[in-house]
């Protein structure tokens, strides 16, 4: 059974959204994904959350009774691996459509679930202890044994920043749009080094849904799923295997291809999870698009780029676009949109795209390969 | 005041280890690899014959930030490093390093460090400093 994305949408606005609480948020995203699919919540028996306020209460505000439900909850990958567990589902016959929604009021925090573990969870005990304030100084703590390994110059690392800044340039919904220089980057506020603030992500409010279903359920165009792939690594960053390359990023995609049947050179568009600017460059080689060490001097030289041959985070990504906390919904929905044609900064000829999204620090990981088209 | 660990059971050996003075570890007598962080079983091959150790204490630095926003508690320290460091056994831990500025020329990767400890509440935390001896 071939397995499509039937609707896709975000919120009306993306940014900075006061007035939205993570609940609205999720229910704006959820009408206009309906809307979008041509369909109705009596469309709907299966409905896939992550968060804060969880599937069951997202279905009763619908007024959904739903058949399947998954609440799988693995940081801002969750959405590639529901969309993932939705085809499964569809096919076993557990249920004909799905909905998936992601609405996270991050920078407003209205609405929102708490953070925070306590003193005796892992975190709490092997890494809150030595002054961890969140991802930005723990997510970062691979890069600069990646830059020793490889010779990632701060400049390339820079690079990324840049080149995504090019796409948002493009992109009016787009937080940032101003074009920036590896200058500007360096001379940015130091966050944790070897980061400084352009290095990082944004924090915003938003959200995004989907409709996955069966091909002959779609009521339009569909973007098809060719194939996924799922795994996970450490809860906590430092008992990552290796900190110059992700497992999940390599079991995942491989996964994916493998089911897909495709190679790299089928890819015309790619969305590499961009929390921090060295995560990109994991994606590139762990993907296998480039060779080990090879991703700082790729970005650098525009191949990423807007005209470049492998367009990546043509929203502007994480570090330009939006971050809500949880932006793996936010490439799913910029690979449908360049898939459809109808993306801001829409590259030429786009019929396959490949998304990797990210979950926690490198923990988990999830990759779909879409297309507009059937092999 | 700085975060203080609450131990579990599982981990109740590595903190009162720390208390003593003493960094410990875990070691499969299976597969006779060392691992961390605190379990029942051993992560490589499944095996349940582990025992505690105590690891020799050395290590060299892995990777790191500096983190100039600090965290509460670490107000006075700020910037400071956050580090992951390779135990002379093999297995990784995250950690502070003190005794020296904590700068990028003074913390090349692959630099020499040795274990030792800093009271919080009732609980011993590890940290590290140049194995040369710290400069305080």
């Amino acid at each position: 059974m071939t397995v499509v994305i039937a609707g896709a949408a975000e919120t009306d606005e993306v940014g900075r959204l006061p007035g939205h609480s993570t609940m609205q948020l999720h229910l704006e995203a959820a009408r206009n994904a309906l809307a979008d699919a041509g369909m109705t919540v009596h469309d709907i028996d299966g409905v896939a959350t992550v968060g804060t306020p969880g599937p069951i209460q997202i279905a009763h505000a619908l007024g959904i009774t739903p058949a399947w439900l998954d609440g799988t909850g693995v940081g801002g990958s969750s959405f590639l691996f529901h969309v993932r567990h939705a085809a499964a589902a569809i096919r076993a016959g557990l249920c004909r459509t799905v909905l998936i929604t992601h609405g996270e009021s991050g920078r407003s925090r209205v609405g929102a679930g708490r953070f925070g573990l306590g003193a005796d969870s892992l975190l709490g005990q092997f890494e809150l202890p030595y002054g961890v304030v969140g991802p930005p100084t723990s997510f970062t703590i691979t890069a600069l044994r990646y830059m020793k390994e490889t010779g990632l110059t701060h400049e390339q690392l820079a690079e990324v920043a840049v080149a995504q800044r090019r796409w948002a340039h493009l992109n009016p919904r787009a937080m940032y749009r101003d074009l920036i220089t590896v200058e500007d980057v360096l001379a940015s506020r130091m966050v944790a080094y070897p980061f400084h603030l352009l290095e990082c992500c944004l924090v915003t409010d938003g959200g995004g849904a989907l409709v996955v279903t069966s091909e002959e359920r779609a009521r339009r165009s569909p973007v098809y799923l060719l194939g996924s792939g799922e795994s996970a690594e450490s809860p906590i960053i430092s008992q990552m295997e290796d900190f110059t390359t992700s497992k999940g990023f390599r079991l995942s995609g491989e996964a994916a291809f493998a089911e897909a049947k495709i190679t790299h050179e089928d890819v015309d568009h790619l969305m590499v999870y961009d929390a921090f600017a060295h995560v990109p460059l994991y994606g590139l080689e762990d993907l296998g698009f480039v060779g080990r060490g090879e991703a700082g001097a790729f970005v650098a030289e525009g191949h990423t780029s807007p005209g470049g041959r492998l367009p990546l985070n043509t929203n502007g990504g994480g570090l330009s676009y939006t971050h809500t906390g949880m932006y793996g919904m936010f490439a799913i929905q910029e690979s449908v949109r360049q898939l459809r044609g109808e993306a801001a900064a829409q590259v030429p000829d786009v019929e396959v795209s490949v998304v990797l999204g990210n979950g926690g620090m490198f923990a988990s990981a999830a990759t779909l390969v879409l297309a507009n088209r059937l092999p | 005041m700085k975060p203080v660990p609450k131990p579990t059971p599982e981990t109740q050996p590595f903190w009162d280890g720390a208390a003593e003075g003493e960094l410990r570890i875990q070691r499969c007598k299976t597969c006779e690899r060392h691992y961390f962080y605190p379990r029942p079983s051993c992560p490589r091959c499944g095996g349940d014959r582990v025992e505690w150790v105590r690891a020799s204490g050395r290590a060299t630095l892995y990777s790191y930030v500096i983190n100039h926003r600090p965290a509460p508690g670490f107000e006075a320290d700020a910037p400071y490093a956050i580090a992951v460091v390779e135990l002379e056994e093999g297995v990784r831990m995250m950690t502070n390093i003190v005794g020296v500025p904590n700068t990028p020329e003074n913390l090349p990767l692959d630099m020499e460090l040795r274990v030792v400890f800093e009271r919080r509440g009732d609980v011993s935390v590890p940290l590290f400093e140049p194995a040369g001896g710290g400069a305080r």
